[in-house]
C-alpha cells in the first residue's frame, strides 16, 4: 500500500499581528465578579484571574517562551490529509527505546517539556545505560496539530490512535515502541495497544482514563466508582458542557482570552497537587504559555470536540482488554483519588504499580523527575527481552 | 413611614459601552467552522456568522432602545435591591371594577423583553381583539440580578424574590390585590409568591410546573406522571449541562461570556433554538433584532454572571434552606387559583394530574403550537389565555 507520509522540521513562530491582537484584547478585558469574596467557590477565583490577566498583559513575554520551546526539535508530519505536530528528541545512549508521550486536556505537549530531556539524556544510573527516543505530539485537535480530517468530522480516540501509529511507524520508522499517556492520552495509549498489539510493547499511564467496566464490582471498586460519580456532579460541569454543547461554549472561549484562561485555569486549580498552592505547581508563566498555545492556534473548540465524540460513542468498550504490559504511575492528588488495583486489572494487564508521593492530574508536569524515573524504569524492564529488536528498528530508521 | 418611591427610568446606554462593543464585534474571532452541521453541537456556526453580520452592519441599538423606551420604565429600592420594572396602566378599560394589576416574571435566558409583545394585549385588550373589561395594569420587573435591576448584596437570592415582588406591588405601587404570571424561573417565583402572600395574590398563571417539584418523586405516580418525571430526568442528563455549569461554576463561564458579545449570543441563542417551536430554524420564530436585543440587555449591564445566581442558589441551597422551603410550602397557601398554559415544544410536558398535586388548578390549556418562550412565540394565544383565566377572578379584587 502506498503511504503518503512525510515530515519536515518545524519552528513555532506566531505572527506579530496575532500577538498584537491578543494584547489589545487583554487591554479591553471586561471583568465580572459573580459572587462577593468568592475565592474559588464559584469557579475561577476572580482575584487570581485578575492577577493572571494583568501579568499576561504587562509582563508575560511570549517570544521568550517561544524561543525556549524552539530549543526542542519540532516537526510537522503530513500523513494523508492530516498535519501532525510533534517533538522528536532521539535518545543519547547507544541503546534507545522509542517512547510516545501523549498529553490530555486542557494541557498540551508542555506537559512533557521537562521530562523530554530527562528521558532522552544518557544516564549512568542504569546498568544498561538506556535512553528513550522521545516523540511528543500535539494530539489531533490540539495546538499546532489542530483539526485533522474532514471539517465535519470529529476524530475519535481510535482515529487519533491510528494516526499516531502511522506517525511512529510510517513517518519515524519505529517497528515497536512504548506509549505513555494521561487523561485523553491514556485513552489513546490504550486504544493503540488494542489496535496495534504488534507495535506497542507496553503502555505507561498516569490514570486509567474512562474505560467502561462490566461485571460485578467489589465493594472497594463500587466505592471508587461512586466517588468518581460524586466528583463529576460537583466538579464535572465542564465535561458535561463539552460533551453536549461544545460550540455554544467555544464561541466565547475563542473570542475572549480572559474567558479561555478562566476555563483552563479552573481545571488546573481543581486537579493540581495542592489547590491552595496552585503556583507551587504551575507558575503564571507556565500557565500562560499553555493558554497562549490554545489561543494562538484557535484550537479550544477542536480540543473539546473529543468529549462530544466520546459521549456519542465511547471508544473503549467493556469487552476490550489491553494485553501488553501496563504500568500505572498514580499521583495521589489526581481527580479521583485512590484507584483500586482490581478495577484497573479488569481491563489492563497491570505489571507495574507505582504510587507517587505527591502530584495531581498533571503529575508528569508537576513532578517531572519522579515521572521520568518511573517511566524509564518501566522501559528498562521491557527493553531487556526486546531491546535488541528495538535497537535494530532504530538503526533501520537512521539508515533511511 | 418610609415608603419606597418608584422613579421614572429611561434606558440610555452610554456611548463608550456601544463604541467598545463595536470594536469587539469588528474583532470577533468566530471558532473555525468544524464539527457537526447545524445546532447539533451547540450553536450553529452558520447562524452565528449571519447573526454577527447583522449585529455589525444592520442592528441599531439606539433604534431598539427607543422602542424599549416607549414603555413606562421605573426603578425602585425594594428590600435591598434596586429593581427595574415596566409599569403600564390599562387603557380603554370598561366595567365596574378597576383594572386588575398583573405582575409578569421572566426567566433565563430571556429578560424583561420576553413580555414586550403581550403588554399591549393585556393593557388594552379592546385594541387587540379582546374585551375592554379584561384590561390589566401590567408590571414587568427585571429579576433582581438581571439587566437593569441590581442587588446590593445577594442575600436571600432566588427564594426571596417573591417577597421583593410583593413589596413592589403593594408598598411601592399600592396595589392591594393582584394576579401573577410567569415562566421558567418566573413560574418558581410566582409559585413562591402565591404560597407566601396568598392574601394579595388572587390567581397565578404559569407556562410550566416549576421543575423543582420533580426533585422529589412521590410513590403513587400515575403512568402519565411517571412519563413526565422520566422525561425531566432525561432532559437533565442530555441537556442539563448548562444548569450544572451555571450553578457550580458561574464565574468560570461568565468570564468568557461577559468579555465576548458573540460568545454571549451563542450561549443564549442555543437555548432559544432548542426550546422554541421553530423546527430547528431560529429565524422562523424570532427576528435577529429580537435575539440581539435580548443579548444586549445582559451585555450592556454586564449582568450575565449575576444572571446565573438562581442556578447557584439551587445548587448551593443546603439542607437548611430546603427545610425552610418545605415548612413555607406546608404553612403557605395552595388555595390560590392557578391556570396553566402548556405549549408543545416546551422543555417538559407535565400532565394536569402532576400540577394538581401542588396547585389549585382552575384552568388547563394545551396549545397546538409554541415552546418555552410562549410570550414571544405565541403572544396572541398566551394573552387570550391570561385574560380568560383571570376574568372570573376579578371579582375577588
Amino acid at each position: 500500500m502506498a503511504t503518503l507520509a512525510s515530515t519536515q522540521p518545524f519552528r513555532i513562530g506566531i505572527p506579530k499581528q496575532v500577538l498584537d491582537d491578543l494584547q489589545a484584547r487583554l487591554h479591553r478585558t471586561r471583568r465580572v465578579r459573580v459572587l462577593e469574596n468568592a475565592g474559588w467557590k464559584g469557579g475561577s477565583d476572580p482575584d487570581y484571574l485578575d492577577a493572571l490577566i494583568g501579568y499576561w498583559r504587562d509582563e508575560y513575554d511570549w517570544r521568550r517562551h517561544e524561543r525556549e520551546l524552539n530549543q526542542l526539535a519540532h516537526f510537522m508530519a503530513d500523513i494523508d490529509d492530516a498535519r501532525l505536530h510533534y517533538i522528536h528528541e532521539p535518545g543519547l545512549s547507544v541503546r534507545s527505546v522509542p517512547v510516545l508521550l501523549l498529553h490530555g486536556w486542557p494541557d498540551s505537549f508542555l506537559r512533557y517539556r521537562l521530562t523530554i530531556p530527562l528521558l532522552a539524556g544518557a544516564q549512568d544510573d542504569y546498568a544498561d545505560d538506556l535512553s528513550c527516543d522521545v516523540v511528543a505530539p500535539s494530539l489531533p485537535g490540539f495546538a499546532f496539530t489542530g483539526q485533522v480530517g474532514a471539517p465535519s468530522e470529529i476524530p475519535s480516540i481510535q482515529t487519533s490512535a491510528r494516526l499516531l501509529h502511522r506517525l511512529m511507524t510510517d513517518v519515524l520508522g519505529y517497528e515497536q515502541f512504548v506509549v505513555a499517556g494521561g487523561d485523553g492520552g491514556s485513552a489513546i495509549a490504550q486504544s493503540m495497544a488494542i489496535q496495534f498489539p504488534a507495535s506497542v510493547i507496553g503502555i505507561h499511564l498516569t490514570d486509567i482514563g474512562w474505560h467502561e467496566h462490566g461485571g460485578t464490582l467489589t465493594d472497594i471498586e463500587q466505592k471508587y466508582v461512586a466517588a468518581v460519580q460524586r466528583k463529576f456532579m460537583e466538579d464535572g460541569a465542564y465535561a458535561a458542557v463539552q460533551m453536549s454543547q461544545p460550540r455554544a461554549l467555544a464561541a466565547s472561549l475563542n473570542d475572549s482570552p480572559a474567558g479561555l484562561a478562566s476555563w483552563i485555569v479552573d481545571r488546573f486549580h481543581s486537579w493540581c497537587d495542592s489547590p491552595r498552592h496552585l503556583e507551587h505547581s504551575f507558575s503564571k508563566d507556565e500557565m500562560l504559555t499553555n493558554i497562549t498555545i490554545y489561543w494562538v492556534t484557535q484550537t479550544i473548540q477542536s480540543s473539546i470536540y473529543g468529549y462530544l465524540a466520546e459521549a456519542r460513542q465511547p471508544s473503549l468498550g467493556m469487552g476490550e482488554h489491553v494485553d501488553c504490559p501496563v504500568a500505572l504511575a498514580l499521583f495521589p492528588r489526581d481527580m479521583t483519588g485512590a484507584l483500586p488495583r482490581r478495577l484497573a486489572e479488569r481491563t489492563l494487564n497491570v505489571v507495574r504499580w507505582t504510587e507517587m508521593q505527591s502530584g495531581g492530574h498533571f503529575g508528569a508536569w508537576e513532578r517531572p523527575a519522579e515521572f521520568a524515573a518511573d517511566l524509564k524504569g518501566f522501559v528498562v524492564s521491557l527493553a531487556d527481552p526486546l531491546g535488541q529488536r528495538t535497537l535494530d528498528g532504530y538503526r533501520a530508521r537512521k539508515a533511511v | 413611614m418610609d415608603i419606597a418611591r418608584a422613579r421614572p427610568f429611561e434606558i440610555s446606554v452610554g456611548d463608550p459601552i456601544l463604541a467598545d462593543l463595536d470594536v469587539r464585534l469588528a474583532a470577533t474571532r468566530l471558532p473555525p467552522e468544524q464539527g457537526p452541521d447545524g445546532w447539533d453541537a451547540g450553536a450553529s456556526p452558520v447562524y452565528l456568522r449571519d447573526l454577527l453580520e447583522h449585529w455589525r452592519n444592520h442592528y441599531d441599538w439606539r433604534v431598539e432602545e427607543a422602542k424599549l423606551n416607549r414603555f413606562g420604565h421605573f426603578r425602585a429600592e425594594v428590600r435591598g435591591a434596586d429593581i427595574h420594572f415596566i409599569h403600564e396602566r390599562a387603557r380603554n378599560h370598561a366595567g365596574g371594577k378597576p383594572p386588575l394589576p398583573l405582575i409578569l416574571t421572566h426567566g433565563f435566558p430571556d429578560t424583561f423583553t420576553r413580555f414586550l409583545k403581550i403588554i399591549p394585549m393585556l393593557t388594552d385588550p379592546a385594541a387587540h381583539g379582546g374585551q375592554a373589561e379584561d384590561a390589566f395594569d401590567v408590571v414587568v420587573p427585571s429579576l433582581p440580578w438581571c439587566g437593569f435591576s441590581h442587588e446590593h448584596r445577594h442575600s436571600s437570592g432566588l427564594f426571596g424574590v417573591n417577597d421583593i415582588w410583593h413589596a413592589l406591588m403593594t408598598e411601592v405601587l399600592g396595589y392591594e390585590h393582584f394576579g401573577a404570571h410567569g415562566g421558567d424561573w418566573g413560574s418558581t417565583i410566582t409559585e413562591h409568591m402565591a404560597r407566601s402572600h396568598a392574601n394579595s395574590v388572587i390567581g397565578i398563571h404559569l407556562t410550566d410546573v416549576p421543575f423543582w417539584h420533580s426533585l422529589k418523586t412521590p410513590a403513587d405516580l400515575r403512568p402519565v406522571e411517571r412519563e413526565y418525571v422520566e422525561h425531566i430526568q432525561r432532559f437533565q442528563q442530555e441537556q442539563g449541562a448548562y444548569t450544572m455549569i451555571q450553578g457550580r461554576k458561574p464565574q468560570t463561564l461568565a468570564d468568557g461570556l461577559n468579555d465576548s458579545p458573540i460568545g454571549l449570543a451563542a450561549w443564549l441563542t442555543e437555548k432559544f433554538q432548542r426550546w422554541s417551536d421553530c423546527d430547528g430554524d431560529l429565524d422562523a420564530c424570532y427576528t435577529r433584532d429580537e435575539m440581539i436585543t435580548n443579548a444586549m440587555v445582559y451585555w450592556v449591564t454586564g449582568s450575565i454572571g449575576r444572571a446565573f445566581m438562581p442556578y447557584f442558589d439551587v445548587f448551593n441551597a443546603g439542607p437548611q434552606r430546603w427545610i425552610a422551603e418545605a415548612v413555607k410550602q406546608k404553612l403557605g397557601s395552595q388555595a390560590v387559583p392557578a391556570g396553566f398554559a402548556m405549549f408543545p415544544k416546551d422543555l417538559s410536558h407535565p400532565p394536569r394530574e402532576w400540577a394538581e398535586r401542588f396547585f389549585n388548578v382552575q384552568r388547563w390549556t394545551e396549545f397546538p403550537k409554541g415552546g418555552h418562550f410562549a410570550a414571544m412565540e405565541q403572544p396572541d394565544a398566551l394573552a387570550r389565555d391570561i385574560r380568560e383565566f383571570f376574568r372570573p377572578l376579578r371579582s375577588l379584587q
